[in-house]
């Protein structure tokens, strides 16, 4: 692109090629933005026994007068509350963790694969990527429980293990951090894989012929090559597993023990055992903001890689 | 020796080494065939090339003579045949350790690495010193003019100037033999046509072996010192340009190359003429390789019929010219040459070209026009098949 390019006025769009652009606003808005504000405006009261659980409330019958006195009941409070109990902090670090450790294994998991499946021929690759989302048709919930079947103690996994005399003593699974890794590889692999295919399958085939015409043999051009040029595949899906994983509660919760309290609980513990609708509501917003900055990394890296194009 | 020199008539320079037959060559490629499924890409080929050589593969897309170059990188491997290289057989040789380079037709630069990584790449493979690899990467790209771009990225340069980083990329390692695949297809013409003549004076001046694909006659025609070419898998002619296309083989090189005005008949008793094409009896300058009465095309170039509005020819009567009565139907106009379309009164198309020397104004002729075509002997190919 050069200049001129950039610098020309935009050309004349219609009503509806003005519309189509502005449904993904939209959806935003109404989606994301507004439910966050509602979320931020709850953090910033304060509990109370009443329906709903907290005040101030939002009073239209009382106008202006209203309005002010709903700003004025506002404060940092709960935030204040957070900093002070070491449970919030262990829980976030707990869920990073997690997350963090989850993402690399998926990594290590996924790469393989999705470079393997780029590397069958046309008609197979189809078929692949038809089996890697293939487990979606199953209900999420369902899957988790399945899970649970097969780590119970005296669950396939054991006896199988029993059964080839790898282990004396059935191995406890159920209720450890071991379970909630399985159970968030398995959940979010397609997440990582497919993000990884689209990448890796783009690769251009003529650079490791012009990598092995240099002198370069295809193991080293595979570090040389292909994973620096993979890396937006990477980014893409380490954020699409680290992202969700930092907030999951499913998992954690159905394999997890009461030791691995990950942030998606304690925002459940806040909300439905203690009715501490702020407090809950307080934890989401540092969790929302936590997870922005990897997001606006992933931004840059895509329009670093769209003004490649 | 005279053997030798009829073959080097055609040559471009002082240059033949083909036809010193105590010459080893550098690149044989021995009897390969190369199929993929049921399609033969290349068909038993043999062919040699010199130390020094610009060797032109030319031909249609899909003769494969893509498959050919692959072959020679490697990326390729052959169902039958050898390609040797200063006398050692490349077979079980990976591409990564061939002595040859390549230059892809999509220039195939890594877009992750600067145009300093890209060059230095190959050099960085041999593990040379540091030092040792900026002066040589330096060098490379003061040599195609992009000293100053070193930092870029391949995205952040033009296409004339990636094509550039190929090549100093491909250069780089001193190849034995550099292969070219479509090096200019990208190019706009103008710039292609520059970059031909820069191509040519930086092989002689490295002093080089180039084999250059391409499905453009006149970039192999501008660069090369012979030219192989190929249809179906299979050579049809390899000579210099001047040969190619003076002394084609065949009705499918003469064809191939240029255009050219054929005329089937048979081979006349005397060896000199071809009796009963659709112009009637015709004479030719040498000795035709045919039995009398053998079927023979006479191929004659548009710019060898030359065009006058009255039969004045004076060597008619001696009989060393042919001529013909034609009708004049169209006229193409290029700018430096027109073309023109015409029939002879047995309704047999004839093409001329002549070069738009005169002004504009002086050039009397239109559609319907009466003219007559005639052309030397000389001007007469005899082609057997």
């Amino acid at each position: 692109m050069t200049d001129a390019h950039r610098t020309r006025q935009k050309p004349y769009r219609s009503f509806m090629a003005k519309l189509v652009v502005r449904i993904p606003y939209a959806w935003l808005i109404a989606f994301f933005l507004v439910p966050f504000l509602i979320v931020l405006k709850i953090s910033l009261s304060q509990t109370a026994i009443a329906q709903p659980p907290y005040t101030p409330v939002f009073d239209l019958a009382a106008g202006w007068h209203g309005i002010a006195r709903l700003f004025a009941g506002l404060s940092l409070d709960n935030y204040a509350f957070l900093g002070s109990d070491p449970l919030y902090f262990l829980s976030y670090a707990k869920s990073v963790e997690i997350a963090a450790f989850s993402t690399v294994m998926l990594l290590i998991i996924g790469y393989p694969i999705a470079y393997a499946m780029t590397r069958t021929p046309r008609r197979v690759q189809a078929v692949l990527v038809v089996s890697v989302i293939l487990p979606f048709w199953t209900s999420f919930l369902i899957r988790i429980y399945a899970w649970m079947n097969i780590l119970q103690h005296d669950g396939p996994l054991n006896r199988l293990l029993l059964a080839l005399d790898l282990v004396r003593e059935p191995p406890v699974w159920l209720s450890t951090n071991t379970a909630v890794y399985i159970g968030i590889v398995y959940s979010y692999l397609p997440f990582m894989v497919l993000p990884l295919y689209a990448t890796l399958e783009k690769l251009d085939e003529s650079l490791l012929e012009a990598a092995a015409d240099l002198g370069c043999p295809r193991w080293k051009a595979f570090w040389l090559i292909t994973l620096p040029l993979s890396a937006p595949g990477v980014i893409a899906g380490a954020l699409l597993c680290f992202i969700p994983a930092v907030g999951e509660f499913v998992i954690p919760d159905l394999l997890g023990g009461s030791r691995t309290a990950m942030i998606g609980q304690t925002i459940w513990t806040e909300f439905f055992a203690n009715k501490d609708w702020p407090t809950a509501s307080a934890v989401a917003v540092v969790l929302v903001c936590l997870l922005v900055t990897p997001i606006v990394i992933f931004q840059h890296q895509t329009m670093r890689g769209v003004e490649r194009d | 020796m005279p053997a030798v020199e009829s073959r080097t008539g055609f040559a471009k320079r002082d240059f033949a080494p083909w036809a010193d037959r105590a010459l080893a060559p550098l690149l044989r490629i021995e009897g390969v065939t190369k199929r993929f499924g049921a399609y033969t890409a290349v068909d038993h080929l043999s062919l040699d090339i010199y130390q020094g050589e610009f060797f032109a593969l030319l031909g249609p897309s899909g003769c494969g003579k893509t498959t050919l170059l692959r072959l020679i990188a490697g990326f390729e491997r052959a169902g039958a045949g050898r390609v040797v290289l200063d006398g050692v057989d490349l077979a079980p040789v990976p591409p990564y350790r061939r002595p040859v380079n390549m230059m892809f037709q999509s220039y195939a630069l890594f877009p992750h690495l600067t145009v300093e990584g890209n060059v230095a790449f190959g050099l960085k493979q041999e593990g040379l010193p540091k030092a040792q690899i900026a002066e040589r990467v330096a060098e490379m790209l003061t040599l195609v003019r992009l000293e100053k771009f070193g930092a870029r990225k391949p995205h952040e340069l033009s296409g004339g100037q990636r094509q550039r980083v190929a090549l100093a990329r491909s250069l780089v390692k001193r190849p034995r033999v550099l292969l070219l695949d479509e090096p200019m297809a990208a190019l706009d013409k103008k710039l292609r046509g520059e970059t031909q003549f820069e191509l040519m004076d930086l092989q002689r001046r490295l002093g080089l072996t180039f084999v250059i694909v391409t499905h453009d006659q006149s970039e192999a025609m501008t660069v090369a010192d012979r030219i192989a070419v190929m249809d179906r898998g299979r050579l049809m002619q390899v000579a210099p340009p001047a040969e190619i296309y003076e002394q084609p083989n065949s009705r499918w090189v003469a064809d191939f190359i240029g255009s050219v005005n054929l005329l089937e008949g048979r081979a006349g008793r005397d060896g000199m003429s071809v009796e009963g094409t659709a112009l009637g009896r015709l004479h030719v300058a040498a000795k035709i390789a045919a039995e009398p009465g053998a079927t023979v095309w006479v191929a004659v170039r548009p710019e060898k019929l030359r065009m006058t509005p009255t039969p004045g020819s004076p060597d008619r009567q001696s009989a060393l010219e042919n001529d013909v009565a034609a009708t004049l139907v169209d006229i193409a106009y290029l700018g430096d040459l027109s073309i023109y379309r015409l029939r002879t009164d047995a309704g047999v198309p004839l093409q001329a070209t002549r070069a738009n020397t005169a002004p504009l104004a002086e050039r009397g002729t239109g559609a319907n026009d009466k003219v007559w075509l005639s052309f030397p002997r000389d001007a007469a190919i005899v082609l057997t098949r």
